[in-house]
């Protein structure tokens, strides 16, 4: 069945809604020194979806990301959040405007619980000040345990239970892939940024990964935008994908479409360019 | 008990006493340390900084009526008030946080991300700029500090020993409320950075400044926060020493004692600043009091730094610093 993605909202085959633009990046242009990372790149994202950003090594994906994020400063174009056209940020203020993210190469709060790394997910959430905070009782103390509450879900929802009360420190690679992804949830975010949530993970893990990121987009309708390498993923996951190659867009579309995109095939495959 | 142990016993206590001081100003090198990786070289200077600025607050001088004076020719000295000691401690504490806002607007904020020798550097510089600064505002005469910190507490001490024991335990009177003072900070920072918000988000930038700002942490706000919590301490640190020997010059040079407290305990630990001073408070006293007849006396002048030699040979991380792995 062909879907028209290019309609307001359109339901997918699955059942879910996907509705208007959230995220719409025009001519975006990023360069290190001499260095073009990304060649005026334009792509949307829409609410409810999960949109996948594929490429080879080195393709500016993770730097695309940095761009949404807030972390890179594009020199050319323009980032369009929520219908309306973002001033420069800094990454906390994005932060501040419900958008949420993993890393890479995982950063967490070491010396933190895996409970208190997961409440610093909702510090946007808290909006009692200093002096509320050294009274407690009263506003502080009941929007803590508000928080606390919507921790609680996150932390069930990826079933995590048994190691809340762990330092984060001590935990293995794949767990920390979790609570990372615990963390980003708890800000409930109306666009969750993923860099290779899969990286360096065996079958399983990855196959409990995949279901998290479907069920947390299912059930709570979370628009994920997200970066990985292995392509059966991907295309089992995502509902439109976004293909870079040296800095470049080359393909755009469902997964079907990207698959069957011959610039796509030469980019993974290496044919010998002219 | 013998006599000789009681008199151990006493030492022993008057070590502890002299300990918190120490780990009060070494709290101060921690917090900033931990929080943004920079070591500060002025953490002396500003309780030196803080205690004059309380005294002049307190006594009403007018800030820089030297150079008023010399440029307009004036003879102002004093406003004609004095300051309650309570309003004056809010009012230096108030300038303190004024201080941190300057120090991240015009300092720290054009630094980030520069290696760690150039912000060690930047505090160097800052350290002579606050010392001048501060003599500008206030003055470079002595000072004495009167805060009205309570008396007698040594005698009630003395009285109660000398019933317990028979033999009356001499302490002094400052250290008492030192010690005091001192847990009372540090309880409170710890409630602060284990169970509010911002204490969270302090603890969280400790921890990892990328992942902070994708939390939505502002890393200024987190930095004003802490080099307002170290001039906080600068400024009790500052009231204690300064109650104990005048506020001069010399007060700045308290920087130099908390060296070995951090060696011992580790820059990055809050409970190893506190037990790091209380070890080389205790061990300084003690060793006077055992091993010094034996070579001549005024060992404490160097023990401490010896004890942080064989610390950092054995155990370069400290007490209970983060350990140290380099990955290859």
């Amino acid at each position: 069945m062909s879907l028209d993605t290019n309609a307001d909202s359109y339901v997918t085959a699955d059942g879910r809604t996907i509705g208007p633009v959230v995220m719409d990046l025009k001519n975006i242009t990023l360069r290190f020194g001499g260095v073009v990372a990304i060649k005026d790149i334009s792509f949307d994202i829409r609410e409810g979806e999960i949109r996948a950003i594929i490429g080879p090594n080195g393709a500016g994906k993770s730097s695309m990301l940095n761009v949404i994020s807030g972390f890179y400063k594009p020199q050319e174009g323009e980032v369009w959040f929520r219908g309306a056209k973002r001033p420069p940020m800094k990454p906390f203020q994005v932060a501040r405007q419900g958008l949420a993210r993993t890393f890479q190469n995982i950063a967490l709060f070491d010396g933190m619980t895996v409970l208190d790394n997961i409440m610093t997910g909702r510090l946007n959430h808290m909006t009692s000040n200093m002096f509320q905070q050294a009274v407690w009782k009263g506003k502080a103390e009941r929007e803590e345990l508000a928080n606390r509450e919507v921790c609680e879900k996150v932390i069930d929802f990826l079933e995590i239970q048994h190691i809340r009360k762990t330092p984060v420190g001590r935990l293995p690679y794949g767990l920390k892939k979790r609570v990372e992804l615990a963390r980003a949830l708890a800000a409930e975010p109306s666009l969750l940024l993923l860099d290779e949530p899969m990286a360096g993970m065996n079958v399983e893990e990855k196959e409990d990964m995949s279901r998290f990121i479907l069920d947390m987009n299912d059930e709570f309708g979370t628009t994920i935008a997200l970066i990985e390498h292995d392509m059966g993923v991907v295309m089992d996951l995502s509902d439109r994908v976004v293909v870079m190659d040296y800095g470049k867009k080359i393909g755009d579309g469902t997964p079907e479409e990207v698959r069957n995109n011959q610039d796509v095939i030469d980019a993974y495959l290496g044919v010998a360019h002219d | 008990m013998s006599e000789q142990l009681l008199f151990a016993a006493e030492v022993t206590l008057n070590g502890l006493m002299a300990g918190v001081l120490y780990a009060l100003v070494a709290l101060g090198f921690v917090l900033i340390f931990k929080a943004s990786g920079i070591f500060n070289y002025a953490q002396g200077v500003m309780a030196l900084f803080a205690a004059m600025t309380l005294v002049g607050i307190q006594q009403g001088q007018i800030p820089f009526s030297h150079l008023i004076n010399a440029i307009f020719g004036t003879e102002i000295h004093h406003f004609p008030w004095h300051v309650p000691s309570i309003i004056a401690i809010i009012a230096a504490a108030g300038v303190m946080v004024g201080f941190a806002w300057i120090v991240e607007r015009y300092i720290l904020k054009h630094l980030v991300g520069q290696p760690d020798i150039i912000l060690f550097m930047a505090t160097i510089g800052l350290a002579y700029f606050m010392e001048g600064f501060g003599d500008m505002m206030w003055g470079s005469e002595l000072k004495t500090l009167d805060v009205g910190l309570p008396q007698g507490l040594n005698e009630t001490v003395l009285n109660v020993t000398d019933k317990l024991f028979g033999y009356g335990f001499f302490i002094d009177n400052l250290d008492i409320v030192a010690a005091v003072v001192a847990s009372l900070l540090v309880a409170a920072l710890t409630i602060f950075s284990q169970y509010s918000k911002q204490g969270r988000a302090l603890r969280a930038v400790a921890d990892d400044h990328s992942a902070a700002l994708s939390v939505g942490i502002s890393l200024r706000f987190i930095w004003v926060l802490v080099w307002s919590i170290a001039g906080f301490v600068a400024l009790v640190a500052g009231i204690m020493w300064g109650a104990k020997s005048g506020v001069q010059f010399s007060l700045s040079l308290i920087a130099l004692k908390a060296l070995p407290v951090l060696m011992l305990g580790g820059f990055t630990s809050i409970p190893g600043a506190i037990i790091g001073g209380l070890i080389i408070g205790v061990g300084e006293q003690l060793f006077e009091f055992a091993i010094g007849p034996l070579i001549g006396g005024a060992t404490q002048n160097w023990f401490a730094y010896v004890l942080a030699l064989i610390f950092l040979v054995f155990r370069p991380q400290g007490l209970f610093g983060e350990k140290i792995i380099e990955r290859v």
